[in-house]
């Protein structure tokens, strides 16, 4: 069996039924993308396949093969951040991190599919995604920005709605 | 001809049918198969060892995912995803949107969700009670054959059966009510699905009030309390069956009202 995993294919040991979740970090390393619940739960493993966000855990790979799958190393470069990867670091998006990139790849499938600003969709969109760090609201204005087009100053963080008296913004 | 392969780490026999034909033919009598549609369900199960297949059968590429139109008769493969069924009417629709999170109705399939076996914490199968209300007909294969049968003489076999697809006609009027969920995952706590054929007829099925969906027969005259006759709620994580109890001709209640409604 043979994977395309960010561009580069690899021949597969690991049996057909094996969670895509574990080739991709017990036999490819590519621990970008995370095992949080294994059972679907949580949206940390999401993975793009063919472009659609998909639970990583919950996907044979045999039903990955002859498919593009993008994992968060596969969205952007340390010299060249895609712009929601910059949203996450401009909006404070991120806190632990670890549903960062499952947060990240259902993002990117929602900007992709022409998603709007508007937070109810965002949600929709993200609402199989768990942030124990309850981050939500940022997670949703940074997606809102790329869906708007923003561009972003990565030397700063950006002043929001959500932000505390203690940092200078709005209460 | 279908793949076959053996996974490495695994005693497991993976058939990989390319049409219904195939797929007929890799199930068989359906003994000692684990058929694997949009793996939601199996993964999980899979991955901490509570199922040791001998023989998986995928169904991925087996042509079973499509959806059929002819006049008011709807027939939908079994490989379905769920999430093609939201904007269908009511009850497909509204009961389909209120199944788990997009992604996951990506993946998950009609006929996987019907199939879905009781579970420990909480019920499965949502679906089950608004295919019943639409008396929902399945197409399945396994042992004697293939066969089709309403939904609710399928459902006691669901485990044994290869579902093809399942056929309805579009009610007049449809409605659906169902318990908020906490959280996306989770399993609806208790829903009601009911609908009304052009000639008035009034059919009425619960998910979450018993180990599968089943009919409130005895509320399909109007009164609500009546469904209390044809349940046998149970404690489990998501809610306690005096909860259900409570609940439950309030729901049936509200799908009544809906059904008085213009077609």
């Amino acid at each position: 069996m043979r994977l395309t995993v960010n561009g580069v294919t690899h021949e597969i040991e690991s049996g057909p039924l094996t969670p895509l979740l574990d080739v991709l970090r017990e036999e490819l390393g590519v621990t970008g993308t995370k095992a949080g619940c294994h059972q679907g739960g949580c949206g940390a493993c999401t993975v793009l396949v063919d472009g659609e966000p998909k639970r990583s855990c919950l996907l044979p790979a045999a039903y990955a093969e002859d498919a593009e799958i993008t994992t968060a190393e596969g969205i952007g470069t340390r010299e060249g951040l895609a712009p929601i990867q910059q949203a996450f670091i401009h909006h404070y998006a991120a806190q632990c991190g670890f549903c960062t990139s499952g947060m990240m790849l259902a993002a990117q499938a929602y900007i992709d599919r022409g998603g709007s600003d508007d937070p109810e969709a965002i949600q929709e969109a993200l609402g199989g995604h768990v942030c124990r760090c309850t981050g939500y609201s940022k997670i949703i204005d940074a997606v809102a920005a790329v869906a708007r087009g923003d561009s972003f100053d990565l030397t700063t963080t950006a002043v929001g709605k959500y932000t505390t008296m203690a940092t200078g913004g709005e209460a | 001809m279908a793949t076959v392969s053996t996974a490495p780490d695994a005693a497991t026999e993976v058939l990989r049918p390319t049409s219904e034909q195939e797929a007929i033919e890799v199930f068989g009598d359906g003994k000692d198969v684990l058929v694997v549609g949009g793996g939601t369900i199996v993964l999980p199960e899979l991955t901490y060892h509570q199922l040791r297949p001998t023989r998986a059968v995928l169904l991925k590429d087996a042509g079973l995912a499509w959806i059929q139109r002819d006049s008011s008769r709807v027939t939908i493969g079994a490989m379905t995803p769920i999430e093609e069924l939201v904007d269908f009417p009511a009850p497909i629709g509204p009961c389909a949107r209120n199944i788990a999170d997009v992604e996951i109705r990506s993946q998950a399939t009609v006929a996987g969700n019907l199939c879905a076996g009781e579970g420990d914490e909480a019920p499965r199968g949502d679906l089950q009670g608004a295919f019943l209300a639409v008396g929902a007909t399945v197409r399945s294969a396994g042992e004697g054959g293939i066969a089709e049968e309403p939904l609710e003489a399928f459902l006691p076999n669901r485990g044994t059966r290869l579902v093809l697809s399942i056929s309805y006609d579009e009610p007049a009027v449809g409605a659906f009510a169902g318990l908020d969920r906490p959280h996306t995952h989770d399993y609806t706590a208790l829903a009601v699905s009911g609908a009304r054929d052009a000639n008035g007829t009034i059919r009425l099925a619960a998910t979450g009030a018993g180990s599968h969906g089943q009919r409130l027969l005895s509320a399909e005259g109007g009164d609500a309390d009546a469904a209390l006759q044809d349940v046998n709620p149970h404690d489990d994580a998501l809610a306690s069956a005096w909860y259900r109890r409570k609940v439950l001709p309030v729901l049936v209640r509200r799908v009544l009202t809906d059904l008085e409604g213009p077609a």
